[in-house]
C-alpha cells in the first residue's frame, strides 16, 4: 500500500444547524441505503448491466449538491451516478425504476444505471465514458454565462458542478475544459472524487503528479483539496466555490479525497486493494462521522437519527415496489426519442 | 436577385438566423477575429460580439461537447469544423452525446446544434484534409446528415439546419465555396429531408451529392450530345435518405448509377445500394452501379489524386454501359 496522503482538515469545523444537519444526514443515508438495495437487487437478478455503486463517497455528492440551488443549478455525473441523481432531487422511485429498465424510469428505461437524466432536476446526465461529461457540463456553464453576457439576462447566475474521478484527471477533456473554463471565467465546479483507484489502476501508478488539485494553478484557477469523508468540510469548500462562480469569478477545481467501499462495479472481484487500505478508509465512514458530530453537538438524539434511517429505508423499499410494479417500455415505442419531434 | 458566392450564401444564412434568434451562436477554431478559414463567418463577430462568434482553443472534442451541453440547456450552437476531418477528434462527442443522448435520456433533452464545415477531396491537400466523414457518421443514430452543393441550396438548407431541433451534420465541399449563383432577395428555407431533382430524364437515375453533382452535370453535356437522357438527383439528405424522390425516379428509369466521393467500402453508396435492393429490387432492370472513390488514403500527387476520385468521363461510360444493357 502506498502511504496515505495527509488528509487536510479545515481550521474549524463548519457550523451546521439542525435543519441543515437533517438534510445532509437524510441525503447521505438515502445514497447509502439506495446503493445497498441496488446490490441486493442486482444479485437477485432484478437489474442488469454494469452497476457502479457509490458507497463511501456520499459526503462528496451531498456536500457539493446541497451547497447548490436544487432545480436551478446543473449537475453532471459519470457512470457512478445514482447518488448524484438522488442528491439533485430525482425521486428514488424514478432512479430505481430506471435501473429496472421500466417506462417510469427517469430515462424511460432507455438509459440504465450509467445514463440517468432529468431535465426537470437539471441533472445533465450520467456519462459512461471517461471525461465526456466534463465538456457537456462546461456547455451548461457556458450557457449561463452566454445568457448573462450576450442576452442581458441578469438572472442567469446558475452554477454547474461536474463530478468525475481520479482516473479522468489524466484525460485530455479534463485539461481542455479547465483551460476553457478559466479562460472564459465560466461558473463551474470541477469536482474530482479521488477514490484512489481507476478500476484496478491505482492513482499513483497512473499519474505523474497525484495531487490533482495542484493542476488548477497552471490554469490560474483556485484548486482546493478537501477531506472527502467529511461532508461539512466538502460543503464549506463547495459553498465558497459556488459563491465565486455565481459572482462571475470563474471556476474552481475541488479534489475530494475519498474511497469507494465496494469494488469498481458489482462485476469487479476487487482483488487489488489491500485489507489495510480498506480498513483505513472504512474507519472514516462519512455517514458515521456526521452522525457522531450531530449527536456530539447535541443537535440530535441518536434515536431521532435512527428514525430518519428507518424512514429512508422505507422510502427505498417503496422505490423498489414502484419499480417492480411499473410497466415495461412499450415495444411499439422502440424508435421513440431518437429525434426531437418525439415528445 | 444578387449573384452570391457559396461561402457568402452560408454566411448570409448564419447572419440571418443569428439576427432572428439570440440563442444562435457560432463556435470553432478561428471563426471570430480571423473570419473562418474559408471566410464563412467573416465579420460576424463585429456584428454579434465575441460570445456569439466564439473563437475556441484547438480542442475539438471538448468544444463539441461544450456545444452539446449548451444545446441541452437551450442555446442553438453552430460548430464550424475548420476542416471536417478535424472532427474525427470529436467523434466521441458527436456520436455518444450529440447523436445518442436524446434517446438514451428518454427524451429528457433536445440537442439543436449544427456541425458544419469543409470536407471532401480538394486539390492536393493530402489524406488527412481530404476526408469524407459522412461515411463514418452515417451509422450514428440521431444525427441528420445534409450535404449542400450550390449557393442556393447551401443557404436554404443551412437556415433549416439551424432551426432544426436535432443535431445536423452539414457537409460543405472545399472546392465548391466559390460557386456563384443568383439568390432570391427574399428569405427562403429548404427542407432538410428532400432530394433535389437536378435534371429530369428517363434512361437512368443518377444518384449523387456534394461536388459529384457537378461532375454529373459536366458528364451530362457529353451525354446529351450523344442522345442520352439521364435523370440526375442530388440526394441532399444523406440520412435519412429521401426514398420518396429516389423511388419515384427508379420506378420510371429502372436503372441506377450512384456517383459519390466517399470511399467505396461502407460509403453512402453502399448503404444506398443496399436500401434500393431492399425496397425496389423488383423495379430494377440491372444491378445498381456504384462509382465511388478508391479505398485508399487520398494521395498527394495530383495525378494519383485524380485516379482516386470519380471523373466525369467515368460517369459518361457508366451511363453508356447501363443503357446498353437495356432489355
Amino acid at each position: 500500500m502506498i502511504e496515505e496522503r495527509i488528509i487536510p482538515t479545515l481550521p474549524s469545523i463548519a457550523a451546521v444547524s439542525r435543519e441543515e444537519g437533517q438534510r445532509l444526514y437524510e441525503d447521505m443515508n438515502l445514497g447509502r441505503i439506495f446503493e445497498d438495495k441496488c446490490a441486493e437487487m442486482y444479485y437477485r437478478g432484478k437489474m442488469f448491466g454494469f452497476v457502479h455503486l457509490y458507497n463511501g463517497q456520499e459526503a462528496v455528492s451531498t456536500g457539493v449538491i446541497q451547497a447548490m440551488r436544487p432545480g436551478e443549478d446543473y449537475v453532471c455525473s459519470t457512470y457512478r451516478d445514482h447518488v448524484h441523481a438522488l442528491s439533485a432531487g430525482v425521486p428514488a422511485r424514478e432512479v430505481m425504476a430506471e435501473l429496472f429498465g421500466k417506462a417510469t424510469g427517469c430515462s424511460k428505461g432507455r438509459g440504465g444505471s450509467m445514463h440517468l437524466f432529468s431535465s426537470e432536476h437539471r441533472l445533465l446526465g450520467g456519462y459512461a465514458f471517461i471525461g465526456e461529461g466534463i465538456p457537456v457540463a462546461l456547455g451548461a456553464a457556458f450557457q449561463s454565462k452566454y445568457r448573462r453576457e450576450s442576452m442581458g439576462d441578469a438572472s442567469a447566475d446558475q452554477v454547474t458542478a461536474a463530478f468525475f474521478g481520479d482516473g479522468t484527471s489524466n484525460n485530455g477533456q479534463f485539461f481542455e475544459c479547465l483551460n476553457m473554463a478559466a479562460l472564459w471565467k465560466l461558473p463551474i465546479l470541477f469536482v474530482v472524487e479521488n477514490n484512489k483507484w481507476a478500476i484496478g489502476m491505482s492513482h499513483e501508478r497512473a499519474t505523474s503528479q497525484p495531487e490533482i488539485y495542484k493542476k488548477a494553478s497552471v490554469f490560474g484557477m483556485p484548486g482546493v483539496e478537501v477531506d472527502g469523508m467529511d461532508v461539512l468540510a466538502v460543503r464549506t469548500v463547495a459553498q465558497e466555490a459556488v459563491a465565486r462562480a455565481r459572482a462571475g469569478e470563474g471556476p474552481t477545481l475541488i479534489e475530494c479525497l475519498t474511497y469507494r467501499f465496494r469494488g469498481h462495479s458489482l462485476a469487479d472481484p476487487d482483488e487489488l486493494r489491500s485489507k489495510t487500505e480498506k480498513e483505513f478508509w472504512l474507519a472514516r465512514d462519512p455517514i458515521k462521522r456526521l452522525k457522531t458530530h450531530l449527536i456530539e453537538q447535541q443537535l440530535f438524539e441518536e434515536e431521532e437519527l435512527k428514525a430518519i434511517e428507518r424512514r429512508i429505508q422505507a422510502e427505498v423499499e417503496d422505490a423498489v415496489k414502484f419499480a417492480q410494479d411499473s410497466p415495461e417500455p412499450d415495444p411499439s415505442e422502440l424508435y421513440r426519442f431518437v429525434f426531437a419531434e418525439d415528445e | 436577385m444578387a449573384e452570391t458566392l457559396l461561402f457568402n450564401a452560408l454566411r448570409e444564412a448564419i447572419d440571418e438566423e443569428m439576427a432572428r434568434d439570440s440563442t444562435v451562436l457560432v463556435l470553432g477554431e478561428d471563426v471570430g477575429h480571423y473570419g473562418g478559414s474559408y471566410k464563412v463567418t467573416k465579420d460576424l463577430c463585429k456584428k454579434y460580439g465575441d460570445w456569439r462568434v466564439l473563437d475556441t482553443p484547438i480542442a475539438e472534442n471538448s468544444f463539441t461537447g461544450m456545444a452539446v451541453g449548451a444545446a441541452m440547456t437551450g442555446l442553438r450552437p453552430i460548430i464550424e469544423g475548420m476542416n471536417m476531418g478535424f472532427l474525427l477528434l470529436a467523434f466521441n462527442q458527436i456520436a455518444n452525446n450529440a447523436g445518442m443522448l436524446r434517446y438514451t435520456s428518454g427524451g429528457n433533452y433536445k440537442i439543436p446544434m449544427v456541425i458544419r464545415g469543409p470536407g471532401g477531396v480538394g486539390r492536393q491537400l493530402g489524406a488527412e484534409h481530404s476526408q469524407r466523414l459522412e461515411a463514418y457518421f452515417q451509422g450514428v443514430p440521431g444525427l441528420k446528415l445534409v450535404a449542400c452543393s450550390t449557393p442556393y441550396n447551401a443557404k436554404g438548407l443551412l437556415k433549416s439546419a439551424i432551426r432544426d431541433n436535432n443535431p445536423v451534420l452539414f457537409f460543405e465541399h472545399v472546392l465548391l465555396y466559390n460557386l456563384k449563383e443568383d439568390l432570391p432577395e427574399e428569405e427562403y428555407t429548404l427542407p432538410l429531408d428532400k432530394a433535389e431533382v437536378v435534371r429530369q430524364g428517363k434512361d437512368v437515375t443518377i444518384l449523387t451529392y456534394s461536388r459529384m453533382r457537378h461532375h454529373c452535370t459536366t458528364a451530362l453535356k457529353t451525354l446529351e450530345k450523344q442522345g442520352y437522357d439521364p435523370e440526375i438527383i442530388d440526394l441532399i439528405s444523406l440520412k435519412p435518405l429521401d426514398f420518396e424522390t429516389i423511388g419515384a425516379s427508379i420506378r420510371k428509369t429502372h436503372r441506377v448509377i450512384i456517383v459519390e466521393e466517399c470511399m467505396r467500402t461502407g460509403g453512402i453508396g453502399a448503404e444506398l445500394t443496399a436500401s434500393i435492393n431492399d425496397r425496389l429490387f423488383d423495379e430494377l432492370d440491372a444491378p445498381v452501379l456504384r462509382l465511388a472513390s478508391q479505398d485508399i488514403p487520398t494521395p498527394y500527387n495530383g495525378a494519383l489524386e485524380n485516379l482516386t476520385i470519380v471523373q466525369p468521363q467515368q460517369i459518361v461510360e457508366a451511363v453508356q454501359k447501363m443503357v446498353a444493357l437495356r432489355v
